[in-house]
């Protein structure tokens, strides 16, 4: 999807087709989530601290992101992918990689595909999506980077070096700010002076895992395969503030709403963690996380927010907070979980209040039953 | 300070002492033995602030005095020694060893900065050491170890006229031991939290020795937060816990429904065995029925494993799944042959008991312990 967010706002709001259009928080610690093409020539992209976005664009359109929107057209599209072939694998919210060998026979070629592939998600939700063809996954997605906006470009096997090799080392993947310097170094700044290096020789700047990753991807060889479950490997939340937080009050109730957010996404996705750990940012930036590795795998918000509260108060130390998260790590699929109740503990605990709460939530929204401290009080209540 | 002393003596005083040193002290003196000279006799003390221990061995005084050496070297060199009489003496900042032609010279640290042990609290009763050594280490099993849950830690020590209880829980699962003792005074009624682990080395390392333990405590006005126990020439306190443990004895049965009867050996070495498949969530299974008894373990899609055993069974068919490891612990525990497992319901707490075999055939429960666990429940 380009600029997903943007585009969605946009499909749903036409009088903003023309203008700049921002997505993101609107605090004064706000970041730009997303920023359509017309914001992206005043120089807005996503990661940006709003404030920054809003000096460059002033007449741009600003608007809170809705995850649940974005989820809902996410989801749909993902269906479209899914029309195509089984093997879809998500990236993110706006990205999966499809593997559409098995489908030529029923679509045609990849190029048919990927062009009713776009012709669908257009017509369907009013938004526009680039699509990389290629044999490897790495190569794809280069081409769908190369080719955005509402883009197609297909890379034929025998063309993948020649598109490759121009390329900027930072294109590979894997390759960050770091190693690029360490490649600098050594006079390598195209992808093809990395695959024309002796795979030796790069061992002795990059390390041997690195340098035989690199060399692979330089010369177009990637032997991922689509797969359509990822595992997850944690859940978790975290909340910057718009002024730095030390009142233990406010405090309590940002890990409450986090917790419970990040309970409800576990259970929802059938997940427990064994260990739950906190990310601490103070005012000063110095950033810290820790962690709890606990007896019986948590999925519970009540549990949860008793676990990371602690770990917080503890940590925190009363310095005043720019940042909170909190995580469940140490995944375990919690259906073949038998669980461990403690002695005298009834039947009918937090949990299924919990569960019975998620199922309101799915039908009436996700304010619909909330802890009490978390209402935002009525017009008219103290 | 100069005395002379046989080795053996000397190894088991200063290990003994060792043992309660921390490994990794607050302050450089805790990790000191302080020994000290007087009337003939050496006292040997190590302290933490939560542990205090002393003991005091008869030597050959040459002269009075006080040292400060590292409480392990010290431990390490006098095992190594030789069997011969060992000479010690404190000269200015250091302390010298002689022991046949072995010698040996170690720093010593300001006695003066050793903070004082705690005073001995008064003698409140006593109890044999063997028993006391048996009763802690069925009961310490069940209690938690983490230390976010402090209360957990402890094993509640409640004596109640001649009647003397220990009792642990880490929620799971609780055990409680019942016995009696001789208290000092017949309406005794004190209740006291010790942690779980202070107490088992203390009652492990008296139990070996025989003779009776002297428990020592406040017995009024909220006491000083600190217990006692001496056998003959050793003594040790212990700081206590804050709180008691949460009220769960009501949650032993009154009546059963299902009882269970195995052989303890039998079922450890099937459990065991069938467990190695269970992975990370350790979860067991019995089904039983008046045909046996199954145990299972292993997932949907993993590894399983499965074997039937003997057993005696006098109640419906049924299974009931344990964390695999809390039935081991409970299984040793009741310290007997044969184990007995009384239900009610197979999602509510069972007692594991021991029993041994009586006259013709009859097999006799024993009084005075329980191991009460809390099965596994499936959700969905």
């Amino acid at each position: 999807m380009d600029a997903f967010f943007a585009s969605v706002e946009m499909a749903r709001h036409p009088e903003l087709r023309h203008r700049p259009v921002i997505v993101g928080g609107l605090g004064p610690r706000g970041v730009v989530s997303a920023a359509n093409y017309a914001a992206r020539a005043f120089g807005v992209h996503s990661a940006l601290p709003m404030a920054i976005a809003r000096r460059r664009c002033p007449r741009g359109a600003y608007l809170q992101p809705d995850g649940a929107e974005y989820r809902r057209v996410s989801k749909a599209v993902m269906r479209i992918f899914r029309d195509v072939t089984p093997l879809v694998e998500p990236l993110s919210v706006d990205e999966a990689f499809l593997d559409v060998t098995g489908a030529r026979r029923l679509f045609g070629e990849p190029v048919a595909i990927a062009r009713s592939i776009r012709e669908r998600v257009a017509a369907e939700h009013g938004i526009t999506c680039t699509v990389g063809v290629a044999q490897t996954k790495f190569i794809a997605k280069l081409a769908s980077t190369k080719a955005k906006p509402d883009g197609l470009l297909v890379i034929e096997p025998d063309g993948v070096l020649d598109f490759l090799h121009p390329l900027p080392v930072s294109d590979l993947w894997g390759v960050g700010e770091r190693t690029a310097a360490s490649l600098a170094r050594l006079g390598l700044h195209t992808v093809g002076d990395v695959a024309a290096l002796p795979v030796a020789r790069l061992k002795a700047a990059v390390g041997q895992a690195a340098a035989l990753h690199l060399h692979e991807l330089a010369s177009g060889r990637d032997a991922r395969a689509v797969t359509p479950h990822r595992e997850e490997k944690s859940i978790g939340a975290e909340v910057t503030f718009d002024v730095d937080v030390s009142d233990p009050a406010v405090l309590r109730k940002a890990l409450l709403e986090l917790s419970d957010k990040v309970a409800g996404r576990a259970r929802r996705a059938g997940y427990a963690g064994r260990t739950v750990a906190v990310k601490i940012r103070f005012g000063d930036f110095r950033t810290i996380s820790r962690s709890r590795t606990v007896h019986e795998p948590v999925d519970v918000a009540r549990d949860l927010f008793t676990m990371a509260h602690a770990l917080v108060t503890e940590n925190a130390e009363g310095h005043p907070l720019r940042l909170v998260g909190v995580r469940l790590e140490g995944l375990v699929e919690s259906d073949r979980l038998a669980r461990q109740p403690a002695l005298g503990e009834p039947e009918h605990g937090w949990r299924q209040a919990e569960t019975t709460v998620d199922g309101l939530r799915e039908r009436f929204g996700s304010k619909a039953v909330r802890p009490a401290s978390l209402l935002d009080p009525a017009p008219g209540d103290l | 300070m100069k005395f002379r002393v046989e080795r053996d003596a000397l190894t088991t005083a200063v290990t003994w002492t060792a043992k309660s040193l921390p490994t990794r002290p607050s302050v450089p003196v805790l990790a000191g033995a302080l020994l000290k000279v007087e009337d003939g006799a050496l006292t040997i003390s190590g302290f933490d602030y939560e542990i205090s221990s002393q003991v005091t061995v008869g030597v050959e005084a040459d002269a009075p005095g006080t040292a400060l050496v590292s409480g392990r070297l010290l431990a390490e060199i006098v095992k190594a020694l030789p069997a011969k009489p060992v000479e010690f003496a404190a000269v200015d900042g250091h302390a010298e060893i002689t022991c046949g032609s072995a010698r040996f010279t170690l720093p010593t640290m300001p006695v003066e900065d050793y903070p004082a042990l705690p005073a001995m609290p008064g003698v409140v009763g006593t109890i044999p050491a063997d028993v006391f050594a048996t009763a802690v280490s069925q009961v310490a099993v069940a209690a938690g170890r983490d230390d976010t849950l402090p209360t957990m830690t402890g094993v509640q020590v409640e004596m109640t006229g001649t009647s003397f209880a220990l009792l642990a829980t880490d929620r799971y699962r609780m055990a409680v031991r019942e016995l009696d003792w001789s208290p000092v005074d017949d309406d005794v009624n004190l209740t006291v939290l010790i942690p779980a682990k202070a107490l088992s080395d203390t009652a492990k390392s008296f139990g070996a020795g025989g003779g009776d333990v002297t428990i020592a405590m406040p017995t009024e006005g909220g006491g000083t937060g600190l217990v006692g126990f001496s056998v003959q020439n050793r003594h040790t306190t212990s700081r206590v816990l804050d709180g008691q443990l949460p009220k769960l004895r009501s949650l032993l049965p009154t009546a059963y429904n299902a009882k269970l009867r195995v052989t303890a050996a039998e079922l450890v070495e099937v459990s065991r065995r069938v467990a190695l498949v269970a992975e990370r969530d350790t979860r067991i299974q019995l089904r039983i029925d008046a045909d046996g008894l199954v145990v299972e373990a292993g997932g949907t899609e993993d590894a399983k494993a499965s074997e039937a055993m003997d057993c005696v069974y006098d109640g419906e068919p049924m299974t009931v799944a344990f964390n695999s490891q809390y039935l081991l612990d409970g299984l040793s525990a009741i310290n007997a042959q044969t184990a007995v497992l009384s239900f009610t319901d197979p999602m509510k707490p069972v007692v594991l008991t021991g029993a041994a075999p009586g006259d013709d055939d009859e097999v006799i429960e024993i009084e005075g312990y329980k191991y009460l666990l809390q099965p596994l429940r499936f959700d969905n």
